[in-house]
């Protein structure tokens, strides 16, 4: 199993500028074999949508660590379906406190990772979602 | 170090780690610690005495009996009323100064009803869109006896114009106004990402800042020199204070092409670092840092004033070193990294609370937080005499070892051609990001010990806060209606008027923008609009994205 083929974006939506995570997975995705794309800094939900699309990716990775990642996350979720690009598996990653786990996995998020997680284990994740 | 622990794929950890039996020998900088050091290993450098050029031992001679460091705790949500209610409930605690934390909108420069900002009002700071917002988060509170720091970059000249206006309003003089804003751009493009303008009428806004500052607000540093946002970041001690010390070197010479007077707007400079958890790396780190720099001053700008030779900083404890594994014991982390500062010699300590690697600070967290500081201060003893580890053999060694450090790290950045190239083009983003790839794999092979979280976990650990912050889901919706309340009934004639003269001024170079931009705030214009403006003057940064 690996991410060779698989095209991936790595996202920061909303306005938070924390990128450290975003930047650590969107390097160890690419060193596992993944085409990656990383968006920069304060993307609104429309726009990583549409470059999901443009792109064409697999997967969409968002970093959110300012608190909205409800809001964020849904909307993310609508603007892909939007699109009809709802077969995109979304994953989460940042500071999600674990109450908020479950909302998240009913809006659509396929994983979701925080700071105390291996980046290993965070790869070996998505790459096992990726193949089934 | 064997790992013999497994990953489930969810990403927890197995707690069955065999934890090391021996301490490592080197420091997280990477610095080789010799098992004992003797006498002769330190001969080259004896520490002058305390407030002595070049103030290894601190740059006072009493160091703390003179006066205590200020407790600043960080802190701010939701609306200007629920962040005034905590103020005064920290000030009610022995807090001796305000530390405010703005929401994202107001730090990008959007109003709370733009669609980007949406999501965000009052979310990790509070919402602080014009003056009206400004009268009512500071409403009871003497300006004119308390300092107060903002930690704000990208709209830093125009929250401190709101300062101005609302201590105008309230007849407090501009004279007697103490506290700083962060005002540090060059660190927001490498870690942080409050970035608005591009990098050069950001330095120049800057530069207006503290121009203006030292003969209206001649109390109040009008910039906070931070390296703790890129330590946070990812890299290590010796390197937050190589790009702390390179960037000021960066706005010293800015500020003497605006024909400023180093002499003179030296004193305002002061700085802002992290403390994580190797305690005798944290220590000289400051002890390296705050001689260097009087070194570079000296002997590259001739400074000869002893008093713009002082490096005077305020730190931060907790950050990345505290986790969220069995966050309780993230009040003895912050309680060793308060002793490192204060063996420092910090002017300001924020500790954070133990539950902050998750959520804004409960109040019973928070006051453990002030509780810390308190303890350290009064109890334990340290802050009784002047630099207590000065003339230790180790510590003089590693001073010595991370002030040579140090000067490589500000040697590099100025060999590919100085930190405003080395930001532009992403060079020193793409170095952080290596370096936190670096830092975190340390954590996940077991190199590096986090006690709870990779080694010594319990079969049964459930990670997280017995008590959550919950912010009120309303806060926002009111934050979005008295902005609009603002809007409707402020003078629509002056608002236009004042945002005017700014747009013109901000088209010629060399016109120091802050009188214009107090004008706005007297008017009510918001920061949205002050922002607007000068982006259609200025445009805004283009982000390299490197990977």
């Amino acid at each position: 199993m690996s991410l060779n083929g698989k095209r991936i974006l790595i996202a920061k939506p909303g306005l938070d500028g924390h990128d450290v995570g975003a930047k650590i997975i969107a390097l160890a995705l690419r060193d596992a074999g993944a085409d990656v794309i990383y968006t920069g800094l304060r993307r609104s939900p429309d726009y990583i949508a549409r470059v999901a699309v443009d792109e064409d990716v697999d997967a969409v990775g968002l970093s959110i660590l300012s608190g909205s990642h409800k809001e964020l996350v849904e909307e993310t979720v609508r603007c892909l379906e939007n699109l009809d690009a709802g077969d995109i598996h979304l994953f989460v990653g940042g500071t999600i406190p674990g109450e908020d786990h479950d909302d998240l996995r009913d809006a659509g998020a396929r994983g979701i990772f925080t700071a105390e997680m291996t980046i290993d284990a965070v790869v070996a994740a998505i790459e096992a979602d990726l193949h089934t | 170090m064997a790992d013999s622990s497994k990953q489930k794929i969810d990403g927890t950890l197995e707690p069955r780690r065999q934890p090391p039996t021996k301490p490592s020998t080197t420091t997280p900088s990477g610095i080789e610690v010799p098992v004992v050091v003797t006498p002769d290993m330190v001969s080259d450098r004896t520490p002058e005495m305390p407030g002595e050029y070049p103030f290894t031992r601190g740059i006072f001679p009493d160091g703390f009996r003179g006066r205590l460091w200020t407790i600043r705790q960080y802190s701010g949500f939701g609306t200007a009323e629920e962040s005034n209610a905590r103020y005064r409930f920290l000030l009610d605690q022995g807090q001796t100064g305000l530390s405010v934390a703005l929401d994202l909108p107001t730090q990008c420069g959007y109003d709370p009803t733009d669609p980007l900002a949406r999501t965000e009002v009052g979310k990790v700071g509070v919402s602080l869109s014009n003056l009206a917002e400004a009268e009512i988060l500071f409403d009871g509170i003497d300006l004119g006896g308390i300092s107060t720091s903002f930690t704000i970059n990208g709209t830093a000249s125009i929250i401190y114009a709101m300062y101005c206006a609302v201590a105008d309003k309230k007849g407090v003089p501009r004279q007697k106004l103490t506290g700083t804003i962060q005002n540090d751009i060059l660190k927001e493009y490498v870690a942080r990402g409050t970035w608005i303008f591009p990098v050069r009428p950001s330095m120049r806004l800057i530069a207006d800042t503290i121009l203006f500052s030292y003969d209206q607000t001649p109390r109040f540093n009008a910039i906070s020199i931070a390296g703790a946002h890129v330590r946070d970041a990812g890299c290590t001690a010796v390197e937050e204070m190589g790009y702390t010390l390179a960037n000021g070197l960066a706005y010293i010479d800015e500020l003497i092409r605006r024909g400023g007077d180093v002499e003179k707007f030296a004193r305002r400079l002061s700085f802002f670092f992290y403390v994580h958890m190797d305690f005798f790396e944290e220590v000289c780190k400051f002890r390296a840092g705050r001689r260097l720099w009087a070194k570079l001053l000296t002997e590259r700008y001739g400074v000869k004033d002893p008093k713009a030779l002082m490096f005077r900083f305020g730190v931060v404890c907790g950050g990345s070193s505290l986790v969220g594994a069995q966050p309780d014991n993230n009040v003895v982390r912050v309680g060793i990294e308060n002793m490192a500062a204060v063996m420092g010699g910090a002017q300001s300590i924020f500790t954070a609370a133990f539950d902050e690697a998750y959520q804004i600070p409960t109040e019973h967290s928070a006051e453990i937080a002030v509780r810390t500081q308190q303890i350290v201060a009064h109890e334990s003893g340290i802050a009784r005499t002047v630099d207590p580890l000065g003339g230790s053999h180790y510590v003089e060694w590693l001073t010595n070892q991370m002030e040579d450090e140090v000067m490589k790290v500000i040697d590099e950045i100025e060999a590919y051609g100085g930190v405003t190239k080395a930001v532009e083009d992403g060079w020193l983003q793409l170095k952080i990001a290596q370096r936190a790839t670096e830092r975190k794999r340390k954590v996940d092979s077991g190199e590096t010990v986090v006690v709870g979280q990779n080694y010594f976990r319990r079969e049964d650990q459930k990670d997280g806060v017995a008590e959550l912050f919950k912010l009120d889901p309303q806060a926002s919706a009111r934050v979005i209606e008295k902005f609009e309340k603002v809007r409707d009934n402020r003078n629509d004639g002056a608002v236009a008027a004042a945002l005017a003269a700014l747009e013109s001024a901000a088209a010629k170079n060399g016109e120091n923008l802050m009188p214009y931009l107090i004008d706005c705030c007297h008017a009510y214009a918001t920061v949205g609009e002050m922002v607007a403006t000068l982006k259609s003057q200025w445009g805004e940064f283009e982000e390299p994205v490197r990977l």
